[in-house]
């Protein structure tokens, strides 16, 4: 896709298999493994057999190199490895990264992945990644923020939460109404973390400071676990056992100034401009409109960056989301349902691979809270960050 | 009876790489200083190599006259490591020069933090190799 004209991948790729482990907070196995189970539950599920496998996409962050997941599956030849930057912003963008790869003719059948111990391994939320002291490029961007103590992805984020609260007058009940709907829609789901665990907005409003004006309730979980996902041509996902979740419009988005999770430098600091750029070329390249949605998936490592998304999508107008996302308008049933598996918040966080997974299994009509005849699903990467997006939808 | 002192844990260091080692040797001196374009005379920060307007690679410093705005904040309460403890006041620093940076506040309680307030920057000068840029509120204010 491009910032001017449609792309030439719109409906002509489809995810045909997900597979995923538990979740859980020590998985008391390798990211190797969690790796290689995930990714062979996803071939079992499209009915594919490792052999039929010839590309294989992650992206940054990830430990579990192509080749050793190849190795331990017994893969034959791998025509298309590839792997995005930034981390959770790249998680839709496997997918576009497979469906150029299919489209083009590079590859036939594209694994993509993520398998982490978050938990009990390396916790993302540390802080530990801003104590490098390499003399690259991109560790100097941690030189403006660790020495004062800004080492973490809440505490940056925090900074485009207070300017949004102050730009549009918010309290931070707003940021509430988005954690209590994705812990609604965890509690019946049983293969979340917080399964029959509801929260109410007094519960998120009386939860400990992390960085204000983020709560806990305000942050996604820590994980353990494995997602992948299998992506093929449109005509060879007709020939297999599941109903295609077709790739209707991928895309990924930076915006001007853009620095990852730290753009502090912008203009203005109450939105996240690199998810217009993504839903720019969504909306073109697929001829839908937000209306269209039947639901969303919207990367949620952070409350408030859920309330911009909105805006940047073009669910409401900017500054809007505050009260768009009063009385339920995210549950099941409301206007925009997002997060129908409880997100990132509620049923684990895969950095995002796990959205994408209810995505699909939304477009299938198999998940366990389904939104009734969904036909369109948006799927968001993580923002704050260049991000990715993704448009499914149900075979004509 | 000898004992082994116990590690001072001392605020990490900012990478310093020829675009910004700059920034950190004129703090050690007491001095805010921006990267100027020579060519059009633009001020950018933070650092980089080439103007994004006129694409020059010529560049001096300009010392900042100090004031500035507070643009946003955070109070960091978790997770905190060694050397930091208790919450963290740390803002985005609109400069009346026009560029924003990062940096600690201090003398001000976090419920009298507001967005808009005037700031003054001093210096903290942390341990013996680092001393960090931080800005207090520029008005006395009632605490």
């Amino acid at each position: 896709m491009s910032r001017t004209a449609a792309d030439h991948l719109s409906r002509r790729t489809a995810i045909v298999g997900i597979g995923a482990t538990e979740f859980s907070k020590d998985s008391g196995r390798s990211e190797w493994r969690l790796a290689v189970e995930s990714v062979k539950a996803a071939l079992d599920d499209a009915g594919l057999i490792p052999s039929d496998v010839d590309g294989m996409v992650t992206y940054t962050m990830e430990t579990n190199p192509e080749v050793y997941i190849g190795q331990a599956l017994g893969f034959g030849e791998l025509t298309f490895f590839s792997r995005i930057h930034y981390g959770g912003g790249g998680a839709c963008a496997t997918i576009q990264q497979a469906a150029l790869a299919v489209t083009s003719g590079v590859a036939d059948v594209v694994v993509c992945y993520r398998a982490f111990n978050e938990r009990s391994g390396f916790r993302l939320g540390s802080g530990l990644m801003a104590d490098t002291q390499a003399a690259t490029t991109e560790a100097t961007r941690y030189s403006w923020l660790a020495p004062y103590g800004l080492k973490t992805p809440a505490s940056w984020v925090a900074m485009y939460a207070q300017r949004y609260l102050y730009e549009y007058g918010a309290t931070t009940e707003a940021f509430g109404h988005v954690a209590v709907a994705c812990r609604k829609h965890a509690a019946t789901n049983p293969a979340a973390h917080f399964y029959k665990r509801p929260i109410t907005l007094a519960d998120h409003q009386s939860s400990p400071w992390i960085a204000e004006p983020l709560r806990l309730l305000d942050c996604c979980q820590e994980t353990d676990g494995g997602q992948a996902l299998i992506v093929t041509s449109i005509e060879r996902a007709r020939s297999l056992r599941r109903h295609p979740a077709v790739v209707v419009a991928s895309a990924q988005g930076s915006a001007p100034q853009q620095h990852p999770m730290t753009s502090f430098y912008r203009d203005v600091l109450s939105g996240v401009p690199e998810m217009g750029v993504v839903a720019r070329q969504l909306w073109r390249t697929s001829g839908l409109e937000p209306k269209d949605m039947d639901a969303a998936i919207l990367y949620d490592h952070f409350t408030p960056l859920v309330l911009m998304q909105l805006e940047e999508l073009g669910f409401c107008a900017r500054g809007e989301a505050k009260d768009f996302v009063k009385s339920g308008a995210l549950e099941l049933g409301g206007a925009l349902p997002i997060n129908m598996n409880g997100g990132q918040i509620g049923e684990a966080y895969l950095h995002g691979m796990n959205g994408i997974a209810e995505g699909v299994r939304q477009i299938r009509g198999t998940a366990v809270n389904q939104v009734p005849e969904a036909g369109n699903i948006l799927v968001t990467a993580g923002t704050s960050t260049p991000t990715s997006g993704l448009i499914l939808s149900r075979d004509r | 009876m000898a004992t082994t002192p116990t590690p001072v844990a001392l605020r990490p260091r900012p990478v310093m790489t020829k675009d910004t080692a700059f920034f950190w040797e004129a703090a050690r001196q007491h001095r805010l200083v921006i990267q100027r374009c020579t060519r059009c005379g633009r001020l950018r920060h933070p650092p980089m190599p080439s103007c994004p307007h006129c694409l020059s690679l010529e560049w001096d410093t300009v010392d900042a006259c100090g004031r500035g705005m507070l643009t946003t904040y955070t109070v960091l309460h978790r997770p905190l490591a060694p050397p930091f403890t208790g919450p963290q006041l740390i803002g985005v620093i609109t400069l009346e020069e026009g560029t924003k940076l990062v940096a600690g506040l201090v003398g001000v309680e976090r419920n009298r933090v507001a967005i808009g307030m005037p700031l003054q920057v001093e210096f903290l000068d942390c341990d013996p190799e680092l001393t960090l840029p931080v800005f207090r509120p520029a008005v006395e204010i009632e605490q």
